[in-house]
This record gives C-alpha cells, sequence and structure tokens, in this order.
C-alpha cells in the first residue's frame, strides 16, 4: 500500500502547483472559471492527502513494518493510543499531518469566506495553495514516510519521553495552531494583492486567528504540563528552544488579535496589521522548522535531517514575499486617521502591541543567536534561562498592568479624572493585596510581591469591568441579575470573551510566580527507613518495588508522606524501562494539594544495589493554578468564538449592500 | 498488492482531474470575474465608516452608562461622533439616489451579470 500513499501525496502536490498556478493566472486575469477549478483542486488536494494519512495510518494498526518510518516509531508491544499517535512521532509523518491539516483548514476557509471576499478569494487560493505546495514537495521528495523496506520482525518502537497520555493530544493541537495561522496571512496577503484592503480580511479571518491562537496557547501548556510530569526536573517550561518557537508566534498572534480591534473600530495600523500577519506565520513556520529540522539542540530533537534548508530557504521566500508585497501596497494601507491621545483604549493596545513584539523579538534573537553564533565564530553559545527570565520580567510585568488599565480606558480619550475613578477600585483592592501579602511574608521576593500586586489589580479591574456593565445592563431593563449578566456578554462576546482569557493570563502569572519564586526543594540519599524533610512535608522511604507493564518495567521508590506531621499516603517516584527501545524514563510522583493550590514534587533520581535511592523533592506553591489557567483560557476563547447573531446579520446586511453596489 | 495500488492511484487520479475538470465541462457562465469598480468600493469603504461611527456611538454610550466616562468626556465626544456617523448616512443616501437615476442605463449589462451569476450558483 506504500504505493498508494506515495501516489496519493503525488497526487496531492501536482493538484496544489495547478491550484497555485492555475489560480495566480485565474487571479490576475479575472478568470472565474479557472479561479473555480484552482479552488476544486485545492479540495481535492485535501482528499488525497487524507487518502495518504489513511494509508499510514492502516500501516501503524497493522504493524507493518515495510514501511520505514513504521519501523523506526513504533513496535509489536506499543499500546494502540501511541501506535496512532507515531503518526506524528516522526518527521515526515509530522509534515504528512501539517499538509493534511493545511489542506483541511485551506479548503474550509476558501468555500465559507466565499460570499463575504469574493474579490479576494482568487488570491487566497494559489497562495493557500502555494504554501501547500512546499509541504507536500516535503514529504514527496525530501522525507517521504512512505519509503520501503524488507520487513523487520519487529519495529524499534517509539521514543520513550513520546509515550505519554499528552503524546495523543499535544501534537495535533500544536499543529492545529501553527497551521491555521496561514489562514490570516494568505487572506491579508490575497487582499494586497487584490487591492482591497478594507476590513473585510479581517472579518473573514478573525475566528481562524482566534481558534489558530487558542490551539497554539493550549498546545504550550499541554506542552508544559508534559514536561512537568514525564521529562522530570521539577519544572515545567525550560525556555527550550522548540518550546519557544511555540510561544513566539503565540506572543505575535496575540498582538495581532488586540491591534486588529485598533483597524476594525478606528481604522489606523493597517500596516502594523499586516506585518504582524505575516510576521506570525513567519514565526510559526520557523516553529516548525526548528522542530523538525534538528537544528537546535533541544529535548524535542527526535529528527536529525535534511530539510532544514529547504525550510530555512522556504522561510525567506515567504518573509521576502511579504516584504515586497506589502511595500508596493503601502500606499494603499495608508490611512489619515490619527492617535487622538496616549491615554485611550487604542494606545493601550499600541503599548501592548510594543511590549509583545519586544518580547517576542527578544525570545527570537535568544533562539537564533547560539545558531550565529556558531556559523560565524564556529563555537556554539548557549542562550540559558536567566536572559529569558530577565525580559520575562522586562516586558511581562508592565504587561500584567497594562492587562488591568487597558479595558478601564475609553476609546478615542480618557480624561484623567475619569481615568483616576476607573482604577480607583482595581488600585484600592491591588494596594490591600500587596499590603496582606507582604504581612504574610511574601516580600522575600519583592518581583513576586510586584506580580501578585498587580495581578492583583488586573483581576480588580476584569471584576470591575464585569460589575459595572452587568449593572448598566440591568438598568436597560434586563429582568434580573442573570439575564443582565447573560446579555452583557452576548452584546460583546469578544471583548468579555476576552477578559476571561486576561483572567486565565494572570492565573497563569500567580502560578508561574508561585512556582518559581516561592518555592523550596532539597535533594537526599535514602536507604530503606530513613525520613527526608522538604518544606512542610516529610518523606520516610520505605523501600524499592519493580513492576511489570505491558512494554516497559517500572522500578518505584515507595515513600510515606506527612504534611505538619498528618499523614498523607504513599507516593512512589522512579523509572520505567522501556523494553523494546532499551530506555529508562522519569516516573515522578506528584501530589497535589488543592486546597493549598501546592504540588509536592518528586523524583527518584538514582536507584542504588543496596536498595537505597537519590531523592530530589520539589515543593511547587501555586503550580495548580497553571492548568487550571488552561481551562479559564479555553473558556474565554469558546466565549469570544461563540457565533453571534447580530455580527452575523451585520456581515450579511454588508454582503447584501456590496451586491447592490455591483449591480 | 502493487496492481491494486496502482488502479487506486488511478482512480484518485482521474477523480482528481474530473473534480479539476468540473468548472469547465459545466454550462458556461461568463468567463471573466466581476470585479468591483470604483463606486462600489467607494460605497464599502462608507459603510465600514458608518458601522464603525455607529458601533463607537453605542460603545460610548455604554461606556458613559458604566461610568468609564465622565459627563464632561461624553458631551465632548459625543457630538463629533453623531456628525460623522450622520455625515457618512447622508453619504450612503446620496450614492445610493445615484445609484438608482443610472440603474436603467446600465440595466441590461446588470441584468446579465446578474442572471449569469444567478446560474452559475454564486447569487
Amino acid at each position: 500500500m506504500a504505493l498508494l500513499g506515495r501516489g496519493a501525496i503525488l497526487v496531492a502536490f501536482e493538484l496544489l502547483v495547478y491550484a497555485a498556478l492555475a489560480g495566480g493566472y485565474a487571479a490576475a486575469r479575472g478568470r472565474r472559471r479557472l479561479h473555480d477549478s484552482a479552488r476544486n483542486a485545492l479540495v481535492g488536494a485535501f482528499g488525497a492527502t487524507l487518502v495518504a494519512a489513511c494509508v499510514l495510518v492502516g500501516a501503524f494498526v497493522t504493524r507493518d513494518f515495510s514501511f520505514v518510518y513504521v519501523a523506526e516509531h513504533s513496535s509489536r508491544v506499543l499500546p494502540l493510543g501511541y501506535t496512532l499517535a507515531a503518526l506524528w512521532s516522526g518527521q515526515a509523518g509530522s509534515l504528512l499531518l501539517w499538509l493534511l491539516v493545511l489542506t483541511a483548514i485551506g479548503s474550509a476557509a476558501v468555500l465559507l469566506n466565499r460570499r463575504l471576499v469574493r474579490d479576494t478569494l482568487p488570491w487566497t487560493v494559489p497562495l493557500l495553495a502555494a504554501i501547500g505546495s512546499f509541504f507536500a514537495f516535503i514529504p514527496l521528495v525530501v522525507s517521504s514516510p512512505f519509503a520501503t523496506q524488507p520487513a523487520p520482525p519487529d519495529g524499534a518502537g517509539m521514543n520513550a519521553s513520546l509515550q505519554n497520555p499528552y503524546m495523543l493530544i499535544h501534537p495535533p493541537v500544536l499543529y492545529l495552531g501553527y497551521v491555521g495561522l496561514t489562514v490570516p496571512f494568505a487572506f491579508a496577503m490575497a487582499g494586497l494583492l487584490s487591492g482591497r484592503v478594507d476590513e473585510r480580511w479581517i472579518v473573514a479571518t478573525r475566528r481562524w486567528t482566534l481558534a489558530s491562537w487558542t490551539f497554539l496557547g493550549l498546545a504550550i501548556l499541554l506542552g508544559a504540563k508534559w514536561a512537568y510530569e514525564s521529562i522530570g526536573w521539577g519544572g515545567y517550561y525550560a525556555w527550550d528552544p522548540v518550546e519557544n518557537a511555540a510561544l513566539m508566534p503565540w506572543l505575535a498572534a496575540t498582538a495581532f488579535l488586540h491591534s486588529v480591534m485598533v483597524q476594525e473600530k478606528k481604522d489606523m495600523l493597517r500596516v502594523w496589521n499586516v506585518v504582524l500577519v505575516a510576521l506570525t506565520f513567519c514565526l510559526s513556520l520557523f516553529g516548525t522548522f526548528l522542530t523538525r529540522s534538528g537544528v537546535i539542540n533541544s529535548i524535542h530533537s527526535f529528527a536529525q535531517s535534511s530539510i532544514g534548508a529547504w525550510f530555512l530557504g522556504f522561510i525567506v521566500v515567504v518573509a521576502a514575499f511579504a516584504t515586497v508585497v506589502i511595500l508596493v501596497r503601502l500606499p494603499l494601507l495608508r490611512t489619515r486617521v490619527r492617535l487622538e491621545s496616549l491615554a485611550s483604549r487604542e494606545a493601550a493596545f499600541l503599548y501592548n502591541n510594543l511590549l509583545l513584539v519586544a518580547f517576542c523579538l527578544t525570545v527570537l534573537w535568544g533562539v537564533v543567536f547560539p545558531l550565529l553564533s556558531e556559523a560565524v565564530r564556529g563555537e556554539p553559545a548557549t542562550v540559558g534561562p536567566p536572559f529569558y527570565n530577565f525580559f520575562l520580567r522586562t516586558f511581562g510585568l508592565p504587561l500584567l498592568l497594562l492587562m488591568g488599565i487597558g479595558p478601564l480606558v475609553a476609546w478615542r480619550r480618557a480624561s484623567l479624572r475619569s481615568l483616576a475613578r476607573s482604577i480607583a477600585w482595581p488600585a484600592g483592592v491591588s494596594f490591600a493585596t500587596g499590603a496582606a501579602l507582604l504581612a504574610l511574608g511574601a516580600g522575600s521576593s519583592p518581583l513576586g510581591l510586584a506580580a501578585y500586586t498587580f495581578s492583583a489589580f488586573c483581576l480588580g479591574a476584569i471584576v470591575l469591568e464585569f460589575g459595572r456593565g452587568t449593572y448598566a445592563r440591568k438598568a436597560l431593563g434586563a429582568p434580573g441579575w442573570p439575564a443582565a449578566f447573560s446579555s452583557l456578554v452576548a452584546h460583546n462576546r469578544r471583548r468579555y470573551g476576552g477578559y476571561v482569557s486576561h483572567a486565565a493570563v494572570v492565573l497563569l502569572a500567580i502560578g508561574v510566580v508561585g512556582s518559581s519564586l516561592y518555592g523550596t526543594s532539597g535533594s537526599r540519599h535514602l536507604a530503606p527507613g530513613e525520613t527526608m524533610q522538604v518544606g512542610r512535608y516529610a518523606l520516610r522511604y520505605l523501600g524499592p518495588t519493580l513492576r511489570r507493564g505491558a512494554n516497559h518495567d517500572e522500578l518505584r521508590a515507595q515513600l510515606a508522606v506527612t504534611g505538619d506531621g498528618e499523614p498523607l499516603g504513599v507516593v512512589a517516584a522512579g523509572k520505567n524501562r522501556y523494553h523494546v527501545e532499551a530506555f529508562f524514563a522519569n516516573a515522578v510522583a506528584i501530589r497535589t494539594d488543592w486546597l493549598r493550590g501546592e504540588d509536592l514534587f518528586v523524583i527518584g533520581d538514582q536507584f542504588n544495589r543496596d536498595g537505597s535511592v537519590e531523592l530530589k523533592v520539589f515543593v511547587n506553591p501555586l503550580v495548580g493554578l497553571i492548568w487550571i489557567a488552561g481551562a479559564v483560557f479555553l473558556l474565554g476563547s469558546v466565549v469570544a468564538l461563540w457565533p453571534d447573531a447580530r455580527e452575523q446579520r451585520r456581515r450579511a446586511h454588508r454582503a447584501l449592500e456590496l451586491e447592490a453596489a455591483r449591480a | 498488492m502493487d496492481a491494486a495500488a496502482l488502479v487506486l492511484v488511478a482512480l484518485l487520479a482521474a477523480a482528481a482531474v474530473l473534480l479539476v475538470a468540473r468548472p469547465f465541462l459545466c454550462e458556461p457562465v461568463t468567463g471573466v470575474q466581476p470585479r468591483e469598480d470604483e463606486q462600489a468600493r467607494e460605497r464599502l469603504r462608507l459603510a465600514e465608516q458608518r458601522d464603525r461611527a455607529l458601533a463607537a456611538l453605542k460603545e460610548l454610550e455604554f461606556d458613559h452608562r458604566t461610568g468609564k466616562i465622565c459627563d464632561g468626556d461624553y458631551r465632548e465626544l459625543v457630538g463629533p461622533l453623531r456628525r460623522e456617523a450622520a455625515e457618512t448616512l447622508r453619504l450612503l443616501d446620496d450614492r445610493a439616489r445615484l445609484g438608482a437615476t443610472r440603474r436603467p442605463r446600465t440595466r441590461p449589462a446588470g441584468a446579465a451579470r446578474a442572471r449569469a451569476l444567478a446560474r452559475s450558483g454564486l447569487r
């Protein structure tokens, strides 16, 4: 069946090349039927890629080790869930997944928006197809998942650190984020190419951008949870280049989601928005390049291959293309609208954008500096957590404060008097929180104290916004408080969904600050019966145990835990030894105290022949808030993405107006 | 096995060709993509401006009601916004009237295009 897979990829590639060339010609010459044909080719490419993906999944399920890719990434004893997830555990399969998601999302975006952006669409199709052509070319020519060999009796198995439930969900969600960012890029560039620089491309891509941003954010958090539970060093984010690779487009997309509102409300920042869209897309390509090229030494470097040069070339082409198109269309993008006041909502968005982009570019510099250093000086340099943490503080704290101030400032301009009146209540909450935390001893870290004070300000501002809005809706005639609240959210889902997302970021900040600045840790060599103390916890080592799993052995140190003298049960930390892969992986013990919001995190670092063990123990305060922040973030996005009947009516009305104007 | 795979690839390729050729096999409509003229573009710009001004007015009213904007600021901001909205609506009305008076002259071409678009299932 490898032949069918190769054939399907070839068909997909040919369809995409046709869609790019014929679609481009149709757009330039205004040929409707040729455009329809190109659009069909894009949709057909999705079908062909789906066939190829099904062939590969079928090979995994039937353990067909005549496929080199299947033999390299699975084995007969690998559980079915991981066997299915093995599709994206290697480079060739994950690029096939990229292509599948791209053609699916691209086709859906084109078909769903064919009325709204009819004049832009002829350019959107060839752009999406051109990007797709590259991603079809790679599995076709450079790194094929359909290469065959005489079938060995068993496969090499899956990388042991990938054998984790998060493997089933993190990569696909990450890819939905990365690939989804292609849609706003393609529509923005198509708008520029067709000379339609009005807000239609923004309206058409708003939900796609928001959904991609949500997927990317969730993927970062899922990756952090995976690292926390699986890698086992006590933390959840190590500023690894590949982790940063997902963070950078997320930061740029966050800036875009804010600045695009300024364009919608005030018709400002047109140039800035298309630049941000291009930057976000290039960073998402760069992220895929970092993950899959193996160019950077990272825990994520599962693949070392020759696709790096192709990818780098493609990123350069995309960046150059976007730059030229933006420069050529600069006169169309210029608007006469100017910022009315430095104390206004749009100004707050501008400050937030500058901070987000500055942080994004700083992270980018941290990622590429070792590469440049190696290329120029011949010796690799390391950019470690202190570099990133310094800039996280420098840009993150003002961002946290701005996140609180921004919603309280009116559009256009706000007098100092009304601004002071608006921020008085959150500022009061903030100062009270700061004083209480100081009294409780949180002053041991001034940085943490500042972060918590700002977080309190931001949460106070969010509560105030919901409270004042609900009160106003009630005054406008809502029958009760719940009705007033739901009417408030229903009238502006994006705004109030955004506030929920802000609350998620505040929870994230509280969790990150708590676990990184107020944690305690200890390490000790323990013989059976001995006890160690970390913070309020005492751990008594009961002895080692060995259990045989489906495809691995589980070696554990059994530890009886007491907290403030109260018995809390037994935890087991240790290692898994995977039979086929001949690989040891940490299996940490995590005991979560939801009431205190803290984790007891235990690593069984080394097991000795005499039954003793080297233990590392961390007490991570408030770390649970980081995962709760993920759920709140998802809730905020769902609120913002929920279909808005009023908005749909407005769009339908606008489409009718456009039809009338054309007729 | 390879023969079966070959047949499937051939079927897939045939389906792809059919899908791509489908617009050319359907009843011919018009070979030229209808484009927005300057007038339509200007009308769209005005419609966007109108929506923006009306949304800003609604937002201003709500911000005033919630106490985010004091009375002085509200009075200062509401006037220009109302004028902008009214001016945009007037311009849109003018264009609609202008379009209505011109329509009889352009009706044959416009109607033909509309019929063509309707046939192609685009309207």
